[in-house]
C-alpha cells in the first residue's frame, strides 16, 4: 500500500523544497566594496529579523580598502568561528535522529509501505533484480527533485511569492503538526506511555503554533534554530523509515551529484536561484535554510564614532560574533536592535536532512555504534572542509558532496573491514 | 551613510581584544585527530582483513597469531598517524602565523598536543568501549558460559587507562618532535606497543591491568615534567595561588 495523497503532496512539496537549499551561502564578507543600503529595503522577502544574504550585509560597507592580508587573516580566524557555529547544530540534529532510531523501533520497522516516489519493492529474489529496482527508485527519486527544483525557480523568477510562501507554510504545517504527532504518538508507544487525547492535542498545538510563528515571522533565534533542527531531525526520519535499504544509498550518493551539479554549473538551478536572490537583494526563504546568526532590522544614519560594537546583551552576544569585548555605548541616539548585521554562516536544510539519514541509516542497519561514529566524524569532518573551501572561494558552495561521500567510504569500510576486526579483538578483549 | 564595522579598520583591528578565541582553534582539532585515528584503524583493517581472507580460515591458532599481527600493525600506524598529525599542525601554524604576523601564536604547540591526544585518545576510547556499553543496557548475564565476571569492569578500567594514556603521549611525542628528541618519540611508540601486547594476557586482569596503570602513571609524571610542571607549580596551582595563571586568565586574585 502506498502513501495517501495528502502525505505524497507534503512529501512532493517537502523533497523538493528542501534539498533546493543546498548551497551554503557565504553571508559574511568583509569586503569594502559593497555599496552600504541607503534606504532600508521595504519589501523583505520572508521575514524581517530572519536570515539575510550576503548584499544586504551592511557591516562591510563603507569602511576603508583593507590590504589582503587583513582579509585573509579574518577569513581565517572567523572560518573557526564558523566551524563551531555549524558542528553544534548538526551534531544536534544527527543526535536526535540517532538516539530516535535506537530507541523507537517504529522507524526501523520493515514496513511495505513505501512512499509514492520508490516504487519499485526491493523485496525480490535476485541481486540484480534488487540492484535494477534501487537504481529505477533513485533515478525516480532525483527526476521528481530535479522537476521540483526547477519548479521552485521559475516561481522565484516570476516572482510568484504568494505562491511559494503558501507551499512553503502548507508543507511546515504538515511537518510541525502531523509528522511530529506521528513521533509524539510513536514514542508513547515505545514507553507505554497512556496519554488521552486532549492533552495531545495541547501540546502538538502549541508545539506547531509556535513552530510556525519562529519559522516564518519573528521570534527568538534559538528557538527558530531549534524548530529548524527538529523540522529536518523529523524528516530524516521518515526517510530512514520508507526509503528501501539499497534506494537509501543509492541516493544519496546520486543527490551528492545533483547538488555539486545544481550549484556549481553555470546554469544549475540552485545556482540561479542564489545569484536572483542575490540580485534583488532579498534572502532566500526563511523557511529552508538554518542561519547561524540574526539579522537586525536597520537602523538610521549614525555618525561614525557613534557606532560602537555596543552593548553585550544576552542576545547580541550570541550573534555578535565578533564581538570580544564589551564596550559602552557612546551614543544614545539607537536602540540595540537596530544595527544591521548579518555575521552567521547559513546552511540549507536539505543538508541537515541528509546527513542524519546518513547516520541515520548507519545506526538502523546492524546495531553497530562504531560504524555510526564513524560517519558521525566523517560527515563533520566533511563539513569542515566545506566550509575551509568556502572561506577561500567566498561563494555559494554544495554542502553535501564531499561529506556524503566521505560518510558512504566510511559507512561501507567500517561496516566490512573495520567491525569485523574491533569484534574479534572486543571478544578477546584486546585493546589497540 | 553606511555603518561601519570597526573591526574591519587596520589599525582598530590590532588593538581590539582579538574577536577570535583560543577555543575556536581547540575544538576542530580534536575532530581532525579523531579522523585520522579512524583512518589509521581503516588501513589496520583492510591488512588484517586481506590476511584472513588469504589465511586458513579453520586453525584458531592462526587467527589468533592473525589478530596479535593486526594489533601491532595498528599500534604503529597510529603512531605514524600521530607524526602526520604533529606535521600538518605544524604546516597550519606556520601558515598561520606568517598570516596574521603576530610575534607569537595563539595557541602554542603543547595546548594543540594536549588537545590531539584528547581526541586521539577519545576516539580510541570510544571504538574500544561503546559496543560494549551498548550491550550492557540489554538483557543478560555476564561470564554465564565461564568467561570472567569482570569483563565490563576491567573494560571500563581499560579504556580509561587508553584515553588518559593517548593525551600523555600526544604531549609527550609533540614535545619530542618539536625538540628533536627522537628517543622519547621512540619511548611513545615501544610503550604504546607495550600496553597493547599486555591487553594480550586477558582475562588475567591482573597481568595486564596493573602494569598498564603503572605505566599510565609514569606517563603522566613524565608528561607533567614535560609540559613545563612541577612540584612547586602543583603546590601553587591547587592552592590557588599561582600568580601566572590567574594573571592569564584574568581572574582578580
Amino acid at each position: 500500500m502506498n502513501a495517501s495523497d495528502s502525505e505524497e503532496d507534503s512529501y512532493d512539496e517537502r523533497t523538493a523544497l528542501v534539498p533546493s537549499e543546498n548551497p551554503v551561502l557565504p553571508s559574511y564578507r568583509p569586503e569594502p566594496d559593497l555599496n552600504p543600503p541607503l534606504d532600508p529595503p521595504t519589501k523583505r522577502f520572508g521575514v524581517s529579523g530572519r536570515a539575510g544574504t550576503a548584499p544586504v550585509d551592511g557591516g562591510g560597507g563603507g569602511s576603508d580598502q583593507e590590504a589582503d592580508v587583513d582579509e585573509e587573516e579574518l577569513t581565517l580566524k572567523y572560518g573557526a568561528k564558523h566551524v563551531i557555529m555549524l558542528f553544534i547544530p548538526v551534531t544536534l540534529c544527527m543526535l536526535v535522529v540517532v538516539v530516535t532510531i535506537k530507541s523507537v523501533s517504529f522507524y526501523t520497522e520493515k514496513t511495505n509501505q513505501t512512499l509514492i516516489y520508490t516504487p519499485f519493492t526491493e523485496n525480490t529474489a535476485s541481486v540484480g533484480r534488487r540492484l535494477l529496482n534501487s537504481v529505477l527508485n533513485t533515478i525516480i527519486m532525483i527526476s521528481v527533485i530535479v522537476v521540483m527544483t526547477i519548479f521552485l525557480v521559475v516561481l522565484y523568477k516570476y516572482r510568484c511569492y504568494k505562491f511559494i510562501h503558501g507551499w512553503l507554510i502548507l508543507s511546515s504545517l504538515m511537518l510541525l503538526f502531523w509528522l511530529s504527532f506521528m513521533y509524539l504518538s510513536e514514542v508513547f508507544k515505545t514507553y507505554n506511555l497512556a496519554v488521552d487525547y486532549p492533552t495531545v492535542g495541547v501540546i502538538i498545538w502549541n508545539f506547531g503554533t509556535v513552530g510556525m510563528i519562529c519559522i516564518h515571522w519573528k521570534g527568538p533565534l534559538q528557538l527558530q534554530q531549534a524548530y529548524l533542527i527538529l523540522i529536518s531531525a523529523l524528516m530524516a526520519l521518515v526517510f530512514i523509515k520508507f526509503l528501501p535499504e539499497w534506494s537509501a544509498w543509492l541516493i544519496l550518493g546520486a543527490i551528492s551529484v545533483y547538488d555539486l551539479v545544481a550549484v556549481l554549473s553555470p546554469k544549475g538551478p540552485l545556482r540561479m536561484l542564489v545569484e536572483t536572490a542575490q540580485e534583488r537583494n532579498e534572502p532566500i526563504f526563511p523557511a529552508l535554510i538554518y542561519s547561524s546568526a540574526m539579522m537586525w532590522t536597520v537602523g538610521m544614519a549614525s555618525p561614525p564614532e557613534a557606532q560602537r560594537s555596543g552593548q553585550e546583551t544576552d542576545e547580541e552576544a550570541e550573534q555578535s560574533s565578533r564581538r570580544a569585548e564589551p564596550e559602552n555605548r557612546q551614543s544614545q541616539l539607537f536602540p540595540e536592535d537596530d544595527l544591521e548585521e548579518d555575521r552567521g554562516v547559513k546552511l540549507g536544510l536539505g543538508d541537515f536532512i541528509f546527513y542524519s539519514v546518513l547516520v541515520g541509516k548507519a545506526a538502523a542497519t546492524g546495531g553497530d555504534w562504531n560504524t555510526t561514529l564513524a560517519c558521525f566524524v566523517a560527515i563533520l569532518i566533511g563539513l569542515c572542509l566545506t566550509l575551509l573551501l568556502l572561506a577561500i572561494f567566498k561563494k555559494a558552495l554544495p554542502a553535501l558532496p564531499i561529506s556524503i561521500t566521505f560518510g558512504l567510504v566510511f559507512y561501507f569500510s567500517t561496516g566490512f573491514l573495520v567491525q569485523p576486526f574491533m569484534d574479534n579483538l572486543a571478544a578477546h578483549q584486546f585493546y589497540i | 551613510m553606511g555603518i561601519k564595522n570597526p573591526f574591519i579598520d587596520g589599525e582598530v583591528l590590532s588593538f581590539t581584544s582579538p574577536p577570535f578565541s583560543p577555543c575556536d582553534s581547540l575544538c576542530a582539532p580534536p575532530l581532525l585527530r579523531a579522523f585520522f585515528w579512524l583512518v589509521s584503524l581503516l588501513l589496520a583493517s583492510l591488512v588484517w582483513f586481506i590476511s584472513v581472507q588469504i589465511s586458513n580460515k579453520d586453525s584458531a591458532a592462526q587467527q589468533k597469531g592473525l589478530l596479535i599481527f593486526g594489533v601491532v600493525l595498528s599500534v604503529l600506524l597510529q603512531e605514524t598517524f600521530r607524526f602526520a598529525y604533529y606535521k600538518l599542525l605544524k604546516k597550519a601554524n606556520e601558515g598561520l602565523l606568517t598570516l596574521s604576523q603576530e610575534e607569537t601564536m595563539p595557541i602554542s604547540i603543547r595546548q594543540l598536543a594536549y588537545v590531539s591526544g584528547l581526541g586521539f585518545g577519545f576516539m580510541s576510547g570510544a571504538f574500544s568501549v561503546v559496543n560494549i556499553l551498548a550491550d550492557s543496557v540489554g538483557p543478560g548475564t555476564i561470564g554465564i558460559h565461564g568467561d570472567s565476571q569482570h569483563y565490563f569492569l576491567s573494560s571500563a578500567f581499560m579504556t580509561m587507562a587508553i584515553i588518559l594514556l593517548h593525551m600523555f603521549w600526544g604531549v609527550i611525542f609533540f614535545d619530542g618532535c618539536e625538540r628533536q628528541r627522537w628517543w622519547a618519540v621512540a619511548a611513545v611508540v615501544v610503550s604504546h606497543l607495550v600496553v597493547s601486547c599486555l591487553t594480550f594476557q586477558n582475562p588475567q586482569y591482573v597481568g595486564s591491568l596493573v602494569p598498564t596503570y603503572v605505566i599510565l602513571l609514569a606517563m603522566a609524571a613524565w608528561a607533567f615534567h614535560t609540559a613545563g610542571g612541577s612540584l612547586r607549580n602543583l603546590k601553587l596551582c591547587l592552592t590557588c595561588k599561582d600568580t601566572d595563571f590567574l594573571l592569564a586568565n584574568h581572574r582578580p586574585r
